[in-house]
């Protein structure tokens, strides 16, 4: 198996309803990403491209066909990927591994999304698709109710009185903001740095007990990177980001997961296979872009990944060991909840960021310093599509 | 191979406050709702049985936001239920206010009756969604 390294990345800004088109989206991310990398359109071999919803958005399916032809990437293969949230992360992982295998030396990977153009109603009711559409939507799931359940269920396992957690859930929020307020490709961008623990509960309550600041917003935006063979990557750039660990996961409904929950079973799975395939433990791991769609999936998720003990990622993040100089720095480009959340997008969204990071290409304020190994992390439906990946640098 | 317990059937006897489920006859778990495979060792030899419907609320919320179509019925509760045998399903609580819904819900006990949920124009028809009541 070959060695592969990101090699170039782009971004649009995230951001609420917009104008552009999807397939205007993903050109403007890719070809970033593509002159970035010193290459043109030409050098692709293939496109693999997240897109969770673009029926519902635009009419629009088999988008990646479009997107491919639209940056003139003429007549190669281009792949579509749908596992909700996590469509981004799978195509990265896909690509990852034609690359790996010898078959393409560079390829395009990433995705697009305009959850926002949606508007509330049909956003909710598309994202309510991931839940089960038998099982579990009659009832009337709703995502934030997901995770709702959650909340009641983790204050309920580990014993922490429901207020106490709603604040470390605020802290959470909080801290996400903060970063969020100084990315400029943040939807929050130049926005709620001033929040505090009593806005965050005492604003309008979307499902018990999330309110509207323990949740993300529908957002639209797009993000794509290059991946490259170490011998191409090589030539290209002075700064290659290997990709050294893959893992994903699958599962059922959220009723089926009950053994675990609110641990998320797949979460374990798959980034224990990233932490096997890099050879790395979390303590190895200087900061991690996570899946961070309600306050309370950080600490669901900073558990699963080993940063923090179940039930313990509250106090955690109260202490600021979950912050930049902190035990592990999460989220420094302000996470799902401030960056955004367009969902088909938001897996190379977190890649981008880490290749930022591990660059020392972002801003000062929320730069990880000298930050070597980073991870993603990113869940589809309600624990249904799990991806982890690990990043470190090539220089 | 045809699957042992589809959603028509499972469906259809929740509408007589029934729940049917699958007990596997490699390992003894039960399986609920249907699958092709027991959902704790993957052995598709299993019997169709019928679960007990009364259980004990794990969690719930309070839904204020609505998914397009379904906006008139918030405010609702949604509880996920762990049935007397074990499986958990997920349904509706009725009979209290859903604004004075509170964690001591949970460990309550339920009994199931039922509510049919007409479906939208992606539903591929009506799903019956199991709908909870507290037991005194
Ligand atoms: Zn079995």
């Amino acid at each position: 198996m070959k060695k592969v390294a990101v090699v170039g990345v782009g971004e649009t800004k995230f951001s609420g309803p917009q104008t552009k088109t999807e397939v205007e989206l993903f050109g403007e991310a890719a070809t970033e990403a593509i002159e970035e990398s010193n290459l043109k359109p030409k050098d692709i071999k293939a496109l693999f491209i997240g897109n969770a919803l673009g029926d519902f958005e635009e009419g629009q399916g088999m988008l990646q066909a479009y997107a491919a032809e639209n940056i003139g990437c003429l007549y190669v293969p281009a792949n579509r990927y749908e596992g909700a949230c996590a469509s981004a992360s799978m195509a990265v992982r896909d690509a990852f591994m034609w690359v790996a295998s010898g078959y393409y030396d560079i390829v395009v990977a990433g995705g697009v999304e305009r959850a926002a153009t949606m508007g509330t109603g049909l956003a909710t009711r598309t994202f309510a698709m991931f839940s089960d559409a038998r099982y579990e939507y009659p009832a009337g799931v709703t995502f934030p109710a997901v995770f709702a359940m959650l909340t009641y269920l983790y204050a309920d396992t580990y014993k922490i009185p429901l207020q106490k957690l709603r604040e470390q859930m605020a802290k959470v929020t909080i801290q996400s903001y903060r970063h969020g307020s100084i990315n400029p490709r943040a939807q929050f961008f130049g926005k709620n740095a001033d929040m505090t623990v009593e806005k965050v509960l005492g604003s309008f309550v979307v499902c018990t007990p999330l309110t509207l600041h323990d949740c993300c917003p529908f957002s639209d935006g797009a993000a794509a990177v290059v991946l490259a063979s170490e011998e191409v990557a090589k030539k290209l750039t002075k700064k290659p980001v290997y990709i050294t660990g893959i893992g994903q996961a699958s599962c059922g409904p959220l009723i089926n997961q009950k053994e675990f929950l609110p641990r998320i079973r797949a979460r374990e799975i798959s980034s224990q296979q990233a932490y096997k395939m890099a050879g790395r433990t979390p303590k190895d791991i200087d900061l991690c872009e996570l899946h961070d769609c309600f306050s309370i999936a950080s600490l669901i998720a900073a558990e699963s990944l080993g940063f923090f003990d179940y039930g313990k990622a509250g106090d955690a993040w109260e202490k600021g060991e979950a912050d930049i100089g902190g035990k592990i720095a999460v989220n420094p480009s302000g996470g799902l909840k401030s960056k955004g959340h367009p969902i088909g997008a938001t897996g190379a969204g977190q890649v981008y960021e880490i290749a930022k990071q591990l660059r020392g290409e972002v801003e000062a304020g929320r730069q990880v310093p000298n930050a070597k190994t980073g991870m993603t992390d990113t869940l589809g439906g309600d624990g249904g599509t799990l991806v982890n990946m690990i990043f470190e640098r090539g220089w | 191979m045809e699957q042992k317990l589809y959603f028509k059937d499972y469906n259809e006897a929740l509408k007589q406050n029934k729940i049917l489920g699958l007990k596997c006859r490699a390992c003894g778990g039960i399986t609920v709702p249907p699958k092709m495979a027991c959902r704790q060792c993957g052995s598709p030899d299993m019997d169709v049985i019928e679960v007990k419907s009364n259980g004990k609320i794990k969690t719930f919320t309070t839904v204020f936001v609505g998914a397009e179509g379904r906006e008139s019925e918030v405010p609702y509760v949604i509880v996920i239920v762990e049935l007397e045998e074990g499986p958990w399903i997920m349904g509706n609580l009725e009979g209290i206010d859903p604004k004075t819904a509170s964690m001591e819900l949970i460990g309550k006990k339920v009994k199931m009756g039922n509510k049919v949920f007409p479906g939208d124009k992606y539903s591929a028809g009506e799903s019956v969604r199991p709908l909870f009541s507290l037991v005194n």
